[in-house]
């Protein structure tokens, strides 16, 4: 039995070197995808799949060590610490999102309509004169886009309103947010029953979200025309809601893989770090959520 | 699985052997080594490039590539520079030698940190490829400026998820290193009693996970912009190429601290070794670190004067940016410090660190003056930018890595480097480099603008200067791989202390380290937790 | 090679007398009163640093020199001092102070543009700049000389040395008036550029689809040299600009000259040339405006710009007006030419690309076709 004074170090492992060859691969596929390249399908699949081996052999040899015992307290801070900085990359990754759609809204829309630099901001006297600042944006300074690619942008009949589908998404995240402190709870009780139904119920209200999400996406294009092509709107519309909708899914997923694990009694009420990571994981992917709610949707 | 059996023997001290020892491995040290030795690899590769750009500007006139190449080659040079040769060296050190320095059994999460490590040629795989694309590598340089950069051929989607490959390294070693130091100092190691380097590591990692995200997040958006039909940085969208600036540079000024800081805990490691004396004003520098890392991300425009910021934007990052020097120059001022009544003597590696302590504030001090907003307006986008970042980064954070190097030798080798060649390496080093770099001063002040192929006549005679100081300098780095090897294959014996007025804990166990080090947490005494 | 050798020696030889020679090694004053501020703003840190560092280096040397462990000397053991760490702290904080207050009100006045009497607006283009003198309807496309641009080419057997104004001599300079107050604003049309005349005190970033503006008020008459100051692609090194500052009496004589050379040009969709006559005519377009990405032979650059020697749409008859509208129109990367060149310009290159290089089809296009090939869809 591994002492529980010694701080476990693993010995060699390969799924590090596994993981960096299927994110290569995985990149490499992307790349030869945007290049066209002949087979990069292949490549990118590959690169997939590599992906999903690796987690699930990487976290699967985590988890016995962890059932079996290695780990003491001071291996399970240092996860946690991991987690916890982790989570911030991501909300800086988020930021620089933000920081577009807040810069397009207080600084570049209003200066290619001639504000700005002490009022004698000449971008709309001299090139963009017909430019009304407004958002959302929907006719562009130039809706030829000679300066991008030259193909004309895609106007749109109007915006998603904030209190239809999002007003309830934001509901459902929220929802979610207490379904899985209620599991929690659970979980430091020892009650598994409701551990599992709580778990349960986060997941489906995760990929609920991401259905309506995906039924947001649809109506958007087909309906209202908005496509990232639709200028500044619809791309900062696109990214951050593409970005976030990717999370949810990959949180929910993880939220899945935790409640089979609990299924499968992996979790002790003192002991369950993975649970709590993911947790936290989901706390974070609602909070990004709330500020797309008020900054994307609302004002 | 085979690690729960593994799990159960803790009965060390057996080395992995083999391709094993080195793919699968989760040792610091060896983690660490390959660190090194890669960042050294891509320092050649990298100043190879530098050397075509040195021959092509040795005279006016096109000789040898032509415009579109050359420009790729500015851009390569730099990014293989900065994320492969400057950053993984300094990564490396912090493997090998924040385990030892806070008495800790390796880094916190071993696996992720040789998955960290091995991203990085995989990574450079990418990048260097797109050299041999048609069309040719990306060359809008190192910057990544829109619209220019969408107009890079098949070598962009390389070039992006290149960068995202590389920050995806970045964050897991930082995140690692931050653990480590939070979690893994030995009983009795308090934040206050940390070795300086590690200090510097821990806030310079900070900057890393603070700032890397937020390039990716750009880039990102450069790659929809080319291919998915965003305007993020079109105005005929109502997007601002500018904007991508912005976020650059609130990465980019924060990375350009990445490489120094840890070169300052170097520096504060090895002065006080070779002066016999304890480092002046421990606490000051820690405070002083901690605040440039701060202002670190309020100076980021200080790269866009010329963009046509409002004037109050212009003020306060020129503000911001002039209020760096007051804790740089505590840094500065704590060293001279430290020197003063010392008992010094000069070995290699306290030379590199003088060395590094006047050129890296001589570039300071041109830093300083580029920031003066309205005198930025001529000295922008000029040799004079070129030279005050080549003090600061070669001058600078290379030197102290050599310094560390040869500082660290012993201790990872077993070895004593060859004393007579290291000064050799060091005066040709230290006089080469600055008939490389001096002159660009004068070129920058006299018009010469940066990223040109080709220049007026008026500029001739610097640049064949500078050129041959740049050959000069390249062949003298082939000493410093020759002494490098020399000392991994023999030499004297090192003792565990391998220098006299060394401190901390690294020098209490024997050189060369052993494969595991304190697997169990060491007993520190007063003695050991001297800075 | 043996060039590059007797260089090395004569360069180490003239090392020491460099400093003497009348190269430029600082900042010059400039043309106007606010570059002749910056300059001396610029001497005074330069002056401040110098000092400090004098200082900073000097207790270092003291030192290393006189505080040797070969010198017998026993180390200190002291580590911090709070007073002196103060002192350090507070110092520097003036100083800066001290540079931070000029700088400040020179930086405000830079930025007044107000009250301009002139209004230019420079757009950049890939790899050229255009100038509209906004109060004239006069417009100026200015591009790198001829001189220059065949001796910048690789192997083009020319001594850049033996080139006047090299690579700083476009083909239509501008004209400026002195002592007045013109107002310069700076845009773009693909990439971005800068606009910088070192004499001028100043150089703005030309970003496309934004207005910069700046001002400068020339106090002598003169040549300024300058170029664009922002990486703008392979011919970031090869777009100089050329600023002529003449009395205000001169300036408004130019104008009108230009103005009725404009016109003479406008009106060229008649001209009936000769087969030799195109061919030179164009290659003297070919070369200030093609070269750069065709290259002088035509052979383009593999995978970026195309190859026009052997090209269908140079060769084949078939292709005669698309090869007019793609010069006139542009595509992709490849400018627009149909607004500043004329239509006899356009008819000579596109005569000479379907001649030269081996591609002798005989074809001679007129001006006529060219002011026909504008209309048509
Ligand atoms: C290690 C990297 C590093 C470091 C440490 C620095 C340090 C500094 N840099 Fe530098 N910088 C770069 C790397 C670095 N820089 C790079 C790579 C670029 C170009 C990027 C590109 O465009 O490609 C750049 C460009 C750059 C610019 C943009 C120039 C332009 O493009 O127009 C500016 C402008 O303000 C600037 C300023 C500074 C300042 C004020 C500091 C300060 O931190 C310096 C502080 C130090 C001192 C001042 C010396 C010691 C102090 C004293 C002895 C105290 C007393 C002194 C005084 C009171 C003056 N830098
Ligand atoms: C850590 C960063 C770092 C380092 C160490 C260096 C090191 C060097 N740099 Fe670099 N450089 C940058 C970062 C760095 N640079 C950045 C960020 C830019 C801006 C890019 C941009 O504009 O986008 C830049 C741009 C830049 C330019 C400006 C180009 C331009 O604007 O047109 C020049 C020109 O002289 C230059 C030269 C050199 C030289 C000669 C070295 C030398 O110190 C290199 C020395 C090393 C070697 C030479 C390798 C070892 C020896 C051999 C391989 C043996 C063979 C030797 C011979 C054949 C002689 N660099
Ligand atoms: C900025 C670089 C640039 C300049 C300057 C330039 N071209 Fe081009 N040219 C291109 C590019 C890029 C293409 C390919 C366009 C495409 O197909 O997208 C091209 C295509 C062409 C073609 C069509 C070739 C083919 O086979 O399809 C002709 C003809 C041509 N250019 C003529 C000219 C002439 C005449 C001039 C000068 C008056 C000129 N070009 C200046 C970049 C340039
Ligand atoms: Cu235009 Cu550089
Ligand atoms: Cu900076």
């Amino acid at each position: 039995m591994a002492s529980k004074d010694l701080y476990y170090v693993p010995h060699g492992s390969k799924w590090p070197i596994v993981g960096t060859l299927s994110v290569f691969t995985f990149f490499l596929g992307s790349a030869m995808l945007f290049n066209h390249s002949s087979g990069a399908k292949y490549v990118f699949v590959v690169g997939i799949a590599a992906l999903v081996y690796m987690f699930i052999g990487w976290f699967s040899d985590v988890i016995s060590e962890s059932r079996a015992g290695n780990y003491n307290k001071q291996v399970d801070v240092s996860f946690r610490m991991g987690m916890g900085w982790f989570i911030l990359s991501e909300v800086m990754f988020f930021a620089a999102f933000f920081g577009a759609l807040f810069y397009a809204r207080m600084f570049s829309i209003p200066w290619l309509n001639g504000e700005g630099l002490g009022g004698v901001n000449g971008t709309h006297e001299f090139l963009w004169s017909s430019f009304e600042a407004v958002w959302p944006t929907n006719v562009m300074p130039d809706p030829s886009n000679a300066l991008g690619g030259g193909k004309a942008f895609q106007e749109f009949t109007e915006v998603i309103p904030a209190f239809g589908i999002p007003a309830i998404n934001t509901a459902i995240l929220l929802l979610s947010g207490v379904t899985v402190t209620i599991a929690h709870w659970a979980l430091k009780e020892a009650k598994r029953k409701a551990l599992i139904f709580w778990l349960f119920a986060t997941v489906a209200l995760g990929f609920f979200f991401v259905f309506l999400q995906a039924e947001e996406y649809i109506h958007a294009i087909t309906d209202l025309g908005i496509t990232p092509n639709s200028g500044i709107y619809g791309s900062t519309f696109y990214l951050l809601t593409g970005f976030h909708g990717f999370h949810v899914t990959m949180g929910a997923i993880m939220l899945a893989v935790i409640m089979f694990r609990s299924i499968n009694g992996h979790f002790s009420n003192k002991d369950h770090f993975a649970f709590e990571a993911v947790a936290w994981y989901w706390h974070f992917v609602d909070v990004v959520w709330l500020g797309l709610f008020i900054f994307v949707y609302w004002i | 699985m085979s690690t729960l059996t593994q799990a159960n023997d803790h009965d060390h001290d057996h080395k992995p052997t083999g391709l094993k020892r080195w793919f699968f491995s989760t040792n610091h040290k060896d983690i660490g080594t390959l660190y090194l030795i890669f960042a050294l690899t891509m320092f050649f590769v990298g100043g190879s490039m530098a050397m075509i750009i040195r021959a092509e500007l040795f005279q006016p006139g096109l000789q040898f590539v032509d415009p579109q190449f050359y420009n790729s080659m500015v851009t390569v040079h730099a990014l293989i520079m900065i994320f492969g040769a400057v950053m993984p060296a300094g990564v490396g050190l912090a493997n090998w030698m924040i385990p030892l320095m806070i008495g800790a059994p390796d880094m916190a999460l071993p696996r992720m940190n040789n998955m960290s490590f091995w991203i990085l040629p995989f990574a450079f795989a990418l990048l260097i490829s797109t050299l041999f694309m048609e069309g040719g590598g990306p060359a809008g340089g190192w910057t990544m400026y829109p619209p220019l950069v969408l107009q890079t051929g098949a070598a962009f989607p390389f070039l992006i998820l290149a960068v995202h490959f590389l920050g995806i390294s970045s964050i897991m070693g930082a995140i690692n290193i931050i653990v480590t130091v939070f979690n893994m100092r030995a009983p009795g190691m308090t934040l206050m009693k940390m070795p300086l380097f590690v200090w510097t590591w821990v806030i310079t990692s900070f900057l890393l996970v603070a700032s890397l995200p937020v390039l990716a997040g750009g880039v990102t958006m450069l790659l929809t912009d080319k291919y998915f039909g965003t305007s993020f940085f079109n105005a005929a969208g109502g997007g601002d190429p500018v904007l991508f600036q912005h976020i650059f540079w609130f990465f980019g000024h924060p990375e350009v601290y990445i490489l120094a800081l840890p070169a300052f805990g170097i520096v504060s490691q090895i002065i006080p070794a070779f002066a016999r004396k304890p480092l002046f004003g421990y606490a000051s520098m820690v405070y002083a670190t901690a605040s440039i890392a701060i202002l670190s991300f309020f100076v980021w425009a200080h790269h866009m004067f010329t963009v046509g910021l409002p004037v109050k934007g212009e003020l306060f990052f020129m503000y911001a940016t002039m209020l760096i020097a007051v804790p740089t120059g505590v840094k500065v001022f704590n060293w001279m410090a430290t020197m003063w009544k010392g008992s010094m003597t000069f070995e290699t590696p306290m030379l590199f660190s003088i060395a590094f302590v006047i050129l890296f504030t001589i570039g300071g001090f041109s830093g300083l003056m580029l920031g003066i907003t309205p005198v930025d307006f001529q000295y922008h986008d000029t040799y004079f930018v070129v030279a005050h970042f080549h003090y600061v980064l070669l001058t600078g954070a290379v030197f102290a890595l050599m310094g560390a190097v040869y500082y660290w030798l012993p201790k990872w080798t077993g070895y004593m480097y060859d004393e007579k060649l290291g000064q050799i390496h060091f005066w040709l080093s230290t006089i080469t480099a600055n008939i490389l770099f001096f002159p660009q001063h004068f070129l920058g002040l006299a018009g010469m603008p940066r990223r040109i192929p080709d220049y007026n006549v008026q500029f001739a005679d610097f640049n064949m200067i500078s050129s041959i100081g740049g050959f000069a300098y390249g062949i003298s780095q082939l000493l410093f791989v020759y002494i490098v090897i020399k000392c991994v294959l023999g030499g004297k014996k090192a003792k565990a202390l391998s220098w006299e007025g060394a401190k901390g804990l690294e020098w209490t166990v024997p050189s060369p380290a052993p494969h595991h080090t304190f697997e169990t947490p060491p007993k520190l005494t007063k003695a050991m937790l001297e800075h | 090679m043996k060039s590059i050798f007797q260089k090395i020696i004569v360069g180490l030889v003239l090392l020491p007398f460099t400093a003497l020679a009348d190269w430029g090694l600082n900042l010059t004053r400039g043309a106007t009163t606010i570059s002749n501020e910056i300059y001396d703003l610029h001497m005074l840190s330069l002056w401040i640093v110098t000092i400090i560092g004098i200082v900073v280096f000097g207790i270092m040397f003291w030192s290393i020199f006189h505080h040797r462990k070969s010198k017998g000397v026993k180390p200190a053991t002291f580590s911090h001092s709070t007073t002196v760490e103060v002192i350090w702290t507070i110092i520097p904080l003036a100083i800066i102070i001290s540079l931070a207050v000029p700088a400040t009100s020179l930086l405000i006045k830079m930025h007044d543009t107000s009250e301009a009497q002139i209004t230019l607006k420079a757009t950049g283009y890939q790899w050229k700049w255009k100038y509209d003198y906004l109060d004239e309807d006069l417009t100026i496309y200015s591009a790198l000389d001829e001189k220059s641009s065949e001796a910048s080419q690789r192997d083009s057997g020319i001594n850049p040395m033996e080139v006047d104004n090299y690579l700083l001599d476009v083909d239509n300079l501008i004209v400026l008036p002195i002592n007045t107050k013109i107002r310069i604003l700076t845009t773009a049309n693909d990439v971005i550029h800068a606009w910088w005349v070192p004499a001028l005190g100043w150089k703005r970033d030309a970003i496309p689809g934004f207005i910069n503006d700046n001002w400068a008020v020339i106090e002598k008459p003169g040549i300024y040299r300058g170029q664009c100051a922002e990486i703008c692609g392979k011919g970031h090194g090869y777009m100089p600009i050329v600023v002529k500052a003449v009395p205000m009496d001169e300036y408004k004589i130019w104008v009108a000259e230009m103005k009725a050379e404009q016109e003479a040009k406008k009106n060229t969709s008649g001209m009936v040339l000769t087969m030799e006559e195109l061919m030179t005519k164009g290659e003297t377009v070919y070369k200030a405006q093609c070269l750069m990405c065709h290259q002088a032979n035509g052979q383009g650059l593999k995978g970026a710009f195309p190859a026009l020697a052997g090209s269908p749409m140079a060769t084949e008859p078939a292709q005669r007006l698309g090869h007019i509208k793609q010069i006139l129109n542009g595509k992709g990367i490849m400018p627009a030419y149909g607004e500043q060149l004329s239509d006899v310009e356009i008819a000579a290159v596109t005569t000479y690309e379907r001649n030269a290089w081996g591609n002798d089809t005989g074809d001679i296009v007129q001006a006529k076709e060219v002011a026909e090939a504008r209309t048509k869809k």
